[in-house]
């Protein structure tokens, strides 16, 4: 049975202007996983993290962090937290293993090099250790933020947008270092605006618009639940009307007759099959087919999709 | 109320890391500055100038120049120290770590009083070198210095908190403490001034702290060490009771 280490409950947080940054925000996160926050620009990601890391104060509901309230127990749960913020901030003049012990200090932690050189290492940052930050590339400086956040060893990891702005391989490597994480036993939460990044991590996905949760779920459940496989097959010959075998799938007419386009399936695969069973039934039916374009639905539409209800909604 | 020592020593210890980093520019430039007041003042046109309630000119203006310093590089130490993790956005690892006030300011605050007193041991020993003087008291000389120092620590902190721009972080010390401890006595005994001059300098509280250090440097000066004293605990006081109000309220830290 999974076990909340993270229970936000009716989270909000009104900014001085009376703008809602987070807006009665009920979350819980399970030890172990790694939860990816999606939404556009300004959706509230980074107040969440902030509300939770003691960048930001609420204004309202509760946060209870490995079972007790965040509030009254506050020193316990920062030093078990690490974030490694959206922005490249940190000390440019000071070296890494410097940066990285003060930070191990800072949360509370005893000296431990034989650690730190471990965290180093596993970030291919050993060898640039006596380098001063400023002199390190901006993928590298990423990893020293994200080895400062790892220096006191937490048990809940929040990275914010951690690959923005970061090339492809690079970020496939960062991808390396979260599984690495989550191999030791952390809970990542992590925001993105890559939805291939959530894709690819993620456990569980939770997309924020407007400082409201909007829908929170396993990955898979929510690709099945909303994933859609599409297919246009491209006829030999036109058609007026369609079979009833071929009627019977999910399918329609487009293009005067000159394309079948198939829409259905969960996200699961399903579409996939039924599309083959089509192309069965158009040969049994004596209908040929010159092209077949299959492409499923991917945690990016169903995002755009749902932002754009949302929208539909407010209107 | 729980006290993380390990968080505290870390501040502290990077602190004064990034103090002798940059050493030329905080040890060195205010050391020279002092010392060429000392020279000018003290050695060139010192011999010149009466005796001040009977101490040599050029010593009489020692205690005011270390206060001169001291109050200028303290709070300018200790404002930079928090004001630069809030320009470059450094702070969030401060604020998202298990640290309250107390951790914060024995880090921040301990660390910048300890720059202010190497600071104040080498002008001392530069002074020498050109001025005879001597300590009549020099543990409470010590006692006082490190009062201040601690104080404008605190000072320096708030204003650091405060400030949102390095004009603003510059403000306080150059347009407010530096002239007033220009008027607060440094190169006179506030006695000499005609009334209501006199009076008025009264209201300067940089002449406590210049006539505070003074007494114990020469056993006479322009009032009680006890109110100066008193004065310097109720300035330390008053700034460790904002600064808490700041932590408690996150203004200028947490949004």
């Amino acid at each position: 049975m999974s076990e909340p280490i993270l229970e936000l409950s009716g989270l909000t947080k009104q900014f001085g202007g009376g703008v809602k940054a987070l807006d009665d925000v009920d979350l819980t996160i399970n030890r172990g996983e790694i939860f990816a926050l999606l939404g556009p620009n300004g959706a509230g990601k980074t107040t969440l993290i902030g509300a939770v890391c003691g960048l930001v104060r609420p204004t309202g509901g509760t946060i209870r962090a490995f079972g007790e309230d965040l509030q009254g127990n506050w020193r316990q749960a920062r030093a078990r937290i690490g974030l490694v913020p959206q922005e490249i901030s940190t000390d440019m003049f000071e070296p890494v293993l410097h940066a990285v012990s003060y930070s191990r200090g800072l949360f509370g932690l005893a000296p431990n090099p034989a650690r730190i050189e471990e965290i180093l290492r596993s970030l291919s940052l050993w060898d640039k250790r006596d380098a001063r930050i400023m002199e390190l590339s901006g993928g590298m400086k990423r990893r020293v933020l994200i080895a400062k956040a790892m220096a006191h060893e937490p048990d809940l990891l929040f990275l914010d947008e951690p690959t923005a702005g970061v090339d492809v391989e690079l970020r496939k490597d960062m991808w390396h270092q979260i599984d690495a994480m989550r191999a030791r036993g952390v809970t990542v939460i992590l925001t993105t605006h890559y939805i291939e990044e959530a894709e690819e991590m993620a456990d569980r996905v939770g997309i924020i618009r407007g400082g409201k949760i909007l829908m929170v779920d396993q990955k898979d459940a929510m690709m099945a639940r909303l994933g859609r496989t599409e297919a246009h097959i491209a006829l030999a010959q036109p058609l007026d009307t369609l079979p009833p075998a071929i009627a019977a799938f999910s399918v329609e007419l487009e293009e005067g007759g000159r394309s079948i386009c198939y829409r259905g399936g969960d996200g699961t695969g399903k579409g996939r099959e039924e599309v083959a069973d089509l192309t069965k039934a158009l040969i049994a039916s004596g209908i040929d087919y010159i092209g077949i374009d299959v492409r499923e639905s991917s945690l990016e539409d169903i995002f755009v999709s749902l932002l754009g209800e949302e929208e539909e909604q407010a209107a | 109320m729980s006290f993380n020592a390990r968080s505290a020593w870390s501040i502290y210890h990077r602190e004064l890391w990034r103090f002798l980093r940059t050493a030329f520019q905080s040890v060195l430039a205010p050391v020279l500055t002092t010392a060429l007041y000392i020279l000018v003042f003290g050695s060139a046109i010192g011999d010149r100038m009466p005796e001040i309630n009977a101490v040599d000119y050029g010593a009489f203006i020692i205690p005011g120049l270390l206060m001169l310093t001291l109050l200028g590089e303290t709070t300018s130490n200790s404002s930079f120290g928090i004001y630069m993790p809030r320009f470059t956005g450094t702070i969030y690892e401060l604020l998202s770590a298990p640290v309250g006030v107390a951790e914060t300011l024995v880090g921040f605050v301990g660390a910048a009083a300890t720059k202010s007193l190497i600071l104040a041991a080498i002008i001392l020993l530069t002074a020498r070198i050109f001025i005879d003087y001597s300590i009549a008291h020099p543990f409470l000389a010590f006692i006082f210095i490190l009062l201040v120092a601690a104080a404008f620590s605190l000072f320096g902190f708030i204003l650091g908190i405060w400030a949102d721009s390095f004009e603003k972080l510059g403000i306080i010390p150059m347009l407010i403490l530096t002239p007033l401890t220009f008027l607060g006595g440094t190169f006179y005994s506030i006695a000499d001034l005609p009334e209501p001059w006199n009076s008025v300098a009264l209201l300067n509280p940089i002449v406590y702290l210049v006539s505070g250090l003074r007494w114990t440097f020469y056993g006479s000066a322009d009032v009680s060490i006890w109110v100066s004293l008193g004065i310097t605990l109720a300035f330390l006081i008053l700034c460790v009771a904002v600064i808490g109000y700041i932590f408690k309220t996150g203004w200028r830290l947490r949004d």
